[in-house]
């Protein structure tokens, strides 16, 4: 495979060359509300975190824990008029909450790019494919020329390993394989070589095969371009593959933060552990069972009292009085390490953790730490 | 495409044929006998047993069904003679028979008032675009707004209404109370013969009737195809480039908004070529659904059975045009 050169923005003012000192994303105290006939739903509250240039932030959580809502914040893609952000979002040192949408325009699709999940329904039916990614180059490069566009289309298609570039870039996403479609929307995400790439579930529509190669392609080009990586699952082998870092959403609030080692290895959160107990694993045995998670994730509209958790939660009968039912716990520092954090009112994570979960999860272990 | 552009008009030629037996079958052996109008025409009304019976004959009602629909059938490839009791009439090729009232071939008379027809419905039809889909696509980028809601519920209010009424309320009030000048005098005149503005002028209140009143369905079609279109995830896709909001809404959501509006409008439109009988009839338009109305009321059976065949051409064509055109704009259609 031949590497391709990135040509640097020159067309729009980049931010990355101010400000470059520190995370190139950094939220702080995210929340977003969206008002609905019943009332505000808050999907998103309290959220910090950031992520550097080269490094892999893995955001897990089941289904409307704020995972997308998030990063859709980040890209500024809610509806201004549907949904209320406040806290702050620095992009490469720039302020993106409240950005006008002009300013805000030149930023996506060039400092930073999102892929989405399902790119049959993300990329446009309608158009070919080598057209799709020309706007997404031209939009940004107003002073290149439609030659220049295709065969920069032409490239990134290559270096996503479409077989064929040249004769591909003519079709239409429904004659591409859905491996094929989703290298095609990394190879529109990343045209304009983007600082920030947030990968929302970019392999859950994808066979397992299919998976681990796109997940490589992602691994390869952002050692190339460097770039600070999101990526957004439910799925934890998609963490211990790519991630640095893992921030763990429950009910919008990031309830357990830390290195990916950390959070795989010495979870502290009951919803962790929940997340690894579901997992299955290949190495067991066939009548090892997986444990759920009991009970569905809260409605936003109307959340638990408390920690949000706490209906769920088999082990809040350890914590003294109506705590986990009464005051929500703070993000503190969790015993392996200052920057391992998490949300709960146990006082004995790590004693239960060794105790109670890891002989269900992952009994051979428990012998090792003995 | 091309051989699916051929086997349609295979079953096209097929389907017109069985719409040709099906009309000439329902008045063989309708209530009365199909001599019995014009007998009775002839006559004054004083149609007697004998005189029907010289009718029956001539006309060749006498002879077995299958015989005179192969004369038929013949006539439009084939010079014919008509003999309407012991007047003899010419019919050239393709002869669709003679009019019992004006004894004129039916053909040329048809021929004559396409034009009519044709600029009802092509007027009628451009409106129904040019206001339909950009209020539609308002309407779809404000949803929810006070602004929506007014238009939609008026909108729901016109269409209603049935047609008839509207566009005789139309005329009435532009014509009558309010005397609109130039638009006044409506009616068909011949582009060639009276010059564009005439002709303007005399359809104006029918393409304002019509497409005032169509347009309210297409502003439905249009905003609920891009009330669809806007929430699909291409259009966060779109968004997420840091494309411009114009570009958004009209390449990406109007692009996939139009396709089942286009659906929609060819059929329309083919109903409209067929002869628009209420629009024709109250603006005086000699075209072919007025034409048509006359020859229902004065029982000029082959009058009626042209303007039947002459629809179900062009609503034929029509939907195949759709299908075509369909394939055309996504690429996903495969016609097969």
């Amino acid at each position: 495979m031949t590497s391709v050169p990135m040509t640097q923005s020159s067309a729009t003012e980049s931010p990355d060359d101010r400000g470059s000192d520190g995370p190139y994303l950094q939220v702080e105290d995210l929340k977003v509300t969206f008002p609905t006939q019943d009332g505000p739903v808050t999907a998103v509250s309290g959220l910090t975190y950031s992520v550097e240039k080269g490094k892999t932030l893995g955001i897990v959580g089941e289904s409307g824990s704020g995972k997308s809502v998030s990063s859709m914040a980040v890209m500024g893609l809610h509806d201004t008029k549907s949904a209320q952000i406040s806290g702050s979002i620095r992009v490469g040192g720039t302020e993106v909450v409240g950005l006008s949408e002009a300013k805000m325009r030149g930023l996506r699709g060039n400092s930073m790019a999102m892929i989405f999940q399902d790119a049959l329904a993300a990329l446009h039916p309608f158009y070919k494919i080598g057209g799709q990614l020309e706007e997404a180059y031209l939009v940004h490069h107003s002073s290149a020329s439609k030659r220049d566009a295709r065969r920069k289309a032409i490239e990134m298609l290559d270096r996503v390993g479409i077989p064929q570039p040249d004769r591909r870039v003519d079709d239409f996403p429904h004659q591409f394989s859905g491996g094929m479609r989703q290298r095609a929307m990394i190879a529109m995400g990343l045209i304009n070589d983007p600082s920030l790439l947030i990968a929302d579930e970019p392999t859950t529509a994808l066979d397992v095969t299919v998976q681990a190669q796109i997940l490589d392609l992602l691994q390869d080009l952002q050692r190339e371009f460097n770039s600070a990586v999101i990526i957004i699952t439910h799925d934890l082998g998609v963490i211990a593959e790519m991630a640095d870092d893992v921030l763990v959403m429950y009910a919008g609030r990031c309830v357990e933060y830390g290195t990916t080692k950390q959070i795989l290895t010495a979870p502290e959160m009951p919803y962790t552990w929940g997340l690894l107990s579901s997992i299955p694993d290949v190495g067991a045995s066939t009548d090892a069972r997986l444990i759920p998670i009991p009970g569905n994730p809260p409605s936003l509209l109307r959340p638990p009292s408390g920690c949000s958790f706490h209906p769920r939660c088999v082990h809040s009968d350890k914590v003294p009085g109506d705590l986990c039912r009464t005051e929500l716990p703070e993000l503190v520092p969790a015993s392996s390490g200052t920057a391992h954090l998490k949300r709960c009112h146990l006082a004995d994570p790590v004693g239960v953790y060794t105790t109670e979960v890891l002989p269900e999860i992952a009994p051979e272990l428990v012998e090792e730490t003995r | 495409m091309f051989a699916y552009v051929v086997k349609r008009l295979i079953s096209g030629v097929l389907v017109v044929t069985l719409v040709s037996m099906a009309i000439f079958l329902l008045f063989w052996f309708g209530p009365s006998s199909p001599a019995q109008p014009i007998c009775d025409r002839e006559t004054q009304n004083r149609c007697t047993a004998a005189k029907l019976d010289i009718y029956e004959k001539t006309l060749g009602y006498k002879n077995p069904v299958y015989e005179e629909y192969g004369k038929y059938v013949k006539g439009i490839f084939v010079d014919r003679t008509l003999t309407i009791a012991s007047n003899d009439y010419e019919c050239s090729a393709p002869c669709m028979g003679v009019s019992f009232r004006t004894k004129q071939p039916v053909k040329e008379e048809l021929v004559s008032r396409i034009p009519a027809t044709f600029s009802i419905a092509i007027g009628g039809a451009f409106l129904y675009l040019l206001f339909g889909v950009p209020i539609g696509v308002a309407a779809a980028r404000r949803r929810g707004s006070v602004a929506d809601k007014a238009l939609v519920s008026s909108f729901l209010f016109i269409s209603s209404v049935p047609y008839y009424l509207f566009a005789l309320l139309t005329w009435l009030y532009l014509t009558i109370t309010f005397e609109v000048p130039f638009f006044s005098d409506t009616g068909y005149f011949p582009i060639t013969q009276d010059g564009p503005f005439k002709w303007f002028s005399g359809l104006f209140l029918a393409w304002v009737a019509l497409g005032i009143f169509g347009c309210t369905q297409y502003t439905r079609f249009t905003r609920g195809a891009m009330v669809e279109a806007l929430s699909e995830d291409y259009i966060r896709t779109a968004k997420a480039k840091g494309l411009p909001t114009r570009t958004i809404v009209y390449k990406h959501g109007l692009r996939a908004a139009l396709v089942p509006v286009v659906t929609i409008f060819g059929i329309d439109f083919g109903t409209l070529l067929a002869g628009t009988i209420f629009t024709e009839r109250i603006f005086e338009i000699q075209g072919i659904g007025w034409w048509s109305l006359e020859a229902v009321q004065g029982r000029d059976l082959p009058v009626v059975q042209a303007t039947a065949l002459f629809s179900a051409v062009v609503l034929i064509i029509s939907n195949l045009l759709v299908d075509v055109v369909y394939s055309v704009l996504d690429p996903r259609v495969r016609l097969s």
